[in-house]
């Protein structure tokens, strides 16, 4: 088959069902269970370390806002 | 040691820059080499001066040298991009403003890709550099990858700024819409750009953060996309290596459609997904909450990502292209309407339950009508894709009254924002000189929306109607220049609305050069932090 034939085919098939797929996986795994704690700590992250980067040491812990 | 090899580079480039600007073809390409060697010999002496001197180790501090320099340089190029807007839009309501002596340098034709490209790239384009460069490093609570590669980002990128609008004005040009700059600048940007993905990649890589906040996954989609874009669509082979001339290696509808394919995704991701990504961060830190939902902000960035790619056939509705690929680009254009409401409704949630901020600071208020405008042209888009819409719209004023809704509104509105939120921040200022001032600057730049986007409204539909109107033996009623005509108000109204616009920017400098320099300086707990 040539190239544009099989480049066709396969974008509205199989590749088409892949990306489906993939994005609602996305979705799935965005309601998992347990995903509320970890996006409010994610949500919440950009207000620490404003002045300076976090020190090296990662056992220290982190100053909340 | 790395001094030496900089110097040898920098030698070269100024001396090769030089051999080029005397064997040059045409008059863009000489004086384009020669602001090469400018460039290269200016830089040569700085390292030079520099060389030898101690580094000290910065890692427990923020790059933020080079925000400054974004932040004066998106002000900057934001105040000449839409002075030249307004220079056009007067040119077309009044065509004696296409002056004798300027003929070939400063009419229509020549200002149009200046004007476009100055407030996309330059001034969209520093806005995301600089925030990209202050996102990544207080989301990664890192300072930024690669030592000075950030400055090499910023002065490249400048570089490339001048190189285009130097050669648009001397007659340089691709003559693809948003992509114009010529086969030697391409390549210029093609190296300026994986340096910037170098920056942020690494950033990212050595972050002491657990997560990557979904800004950086926006910002890091926009360089990832533009550099494949980029790529793609300007592949095409000098004419000479002493010219500025290119034949492209598309042609006929394929040419088209990878144009448009460029070209809608370079509203997607450099104007959308770039700008939400300062989004998500800057509004939830104006507001001083977190944003509204974080699955929503993935979900929203997914949909974005696998929906915009699809939607570029819809500016070349009943053209050459196959009707399967006009109606492709149709459908993904309305589906798309669906994770940018998303996104505006993330936006303007964060505020929920904190709505009196809008009342007293007007910077959220800037934000907040930013995402308004966000909501309002991802709602017109889809429409005018339908094709029963497009049939009327296109090639009419209502296409250019939606992108400067979007662009405006949009992009110019937050960029507004998060340079008043940067600069107090970034020169350590305890506020900005003037609230009052933020105030007028909002109400004179969204008056100066309604004003550009209601003429082109009225303007673009007259003149759509005009075109298709028949008499009773089916012969067109009206001639072209009839519309011209018949749009001249409105094409008056359109400039009065951009220099409202531009009267409004111009504020914001002034307002944010007197932060600078009358504001007294913030007082904190670590203020022995060393100004850098």
């Amino acid at each position: 088959m040539e190239t544009y034939s099989f480049l066709r085919h396969l974008a509205d098939s199989w590749f088409l069902l892949l990306m489906t797929l993939f994005f609602l996986g996305i979705c799935v795994w965005a309601f998992r269970p347990g995903s509320r704690a970890a996006h409010q700590e994610v949500a919440t992250s950009i207000f620490r370390n404003d002045d300076r980067p976090a020190a090296d040491d990662p056992a220290k812990p982190r100053k909340e806002a | 040691m790395w001094d030496y090899l900089k110097l040898t580079g920098l030698g070269l480039v100024a001396v090769c820059a030089a051999i080029a600007a005397n064997y040059a073809h045409d008059l863009a390409y000489q004086v384009n080499a020669v602001t090469v060697m400018l460039a290269a010999a200016l830089a040569f002496l700085w390292v030079l001066r520099t060389a030898g001197d101690p580094k000290p180790n910065l890692q427990h501090e923020y790059f933020d040298s080079v925000v400054r320099a974004g932040a004066i340089a998106t002000a900057f190029w934001g105040a000449v991009g839409f002075l030249v807007g307004v220079v056009i839009a007067l040119q077309l309501a009044f065509p004696q403003l296409n002056f004798e002596f300027l003929q070939g340098y400063g009419n229509f034709g020549r200002l149009r890709p200046l004007h476009t490209s100055a407030v996309i790239f330059a001034f969209g384009g520093n806005a995301l550099i600089m925030s990209s460069f202050y996102i990544v490093q207080r989301t990664s609570a890192a300072r930024l990858f690669g030592g000075s590669l950030g400055w090499f980002v910023f002065w490249g990128w400048q570089l490339v700024i001048v190189l285009a609008a130097t050669g648009y004005v001397l007659g340089a040009t691709q003559g693809r819409e948003y992509a114009e700059p010529v086969w030697y600048v391409d390549i210029l940007i093609t190296v300026v750009w994986v340096a910037f993905l170098i920056t942020f990649m690494g950033t990212l890589f050595k972050r002491k953060e657990p997560h990557i906040y979904v800004a950086n996954w926006f910002l890091l989609s926009m360089i990832l996309t533009v550099a494949m874009l980029h790529l793609v669509n300007n592949a095409a082979v000098p004419v000479s290596i002493f010219g500025s001339a290119q034949v492209q290696l598309y042609a006929g509808v394929q040419d088209a459609m990878v144009q448009w394919w460029y070209g809608h995704n370079a509203v997607g991701f450099f104007l959308t997904a770039g700008f939400l990504g300062m989004m998500y961060y800057f509004v939830p830190k104006q507001a001083e909450r977190p944003v509204f939902s974080y699955k929503l902000s993935i979900i929203h960035f997914w949909a974005l990502i696998f929906l915009y790619i699809w939607a570029g056939p819809h500016h070349l509705h009943y053209t050459a292209l196959p009707d399967w690929a006009s109606t492709l680009g149709m459908v993904f254009s309305v589906i798309l309407w669906m994770p940018s409401w998303g996104g505006m409704i993330n936006g303007l949630m964060t505020l929920s339950g904190a709505w009196d901020k809008l009342r007293t600071d007007p910077i959220i208020r800037m934000m907040v009508v930013s995402v308004g405008f966000y909501g309002m042209s991802t709602f017109e888009g889809p429409m005018m894709s339908i094709k029963a819409v497009n049939s009327l719209s296109h090639y009419t004023d209502w296409t250019i009254g939606h992108v400067h809704s979007g662009a405006l509104g949009w992009n110019g509105m937050i960029t507004f924002g998060v340079l008043y939120y940067l600069v107090p921040r970034l020169w350590n200022r305890e506020r900005l000189y003037s609230l009052k001032l933020v105030s007028w600057h909002f109400w004179l730049a969204t008056i100066g929306i309604v004003l550009y986007a209601s003429s082109m409204w009225v303007s673009g539909i007259m003149e759509g109607l005009m075109w298709r109107e028949v008499d009773a033996n089916g012969f067109l009623v009206n001639a072209f220049a009839d519309t011209v005509a018949a749009k001249f108000p409105m094409y008056v109204v359109r400039a009065a609305g951009g220099g409202l616009f531009l009267t409004g920017a111009l504020i914001m400098c002034w307002n944010l050069w007197m932060t600078v320099r009358a504001q007294p300086a913030r007082v904190t707990q670590n203020s022995a932090v060393p100004a850098e």
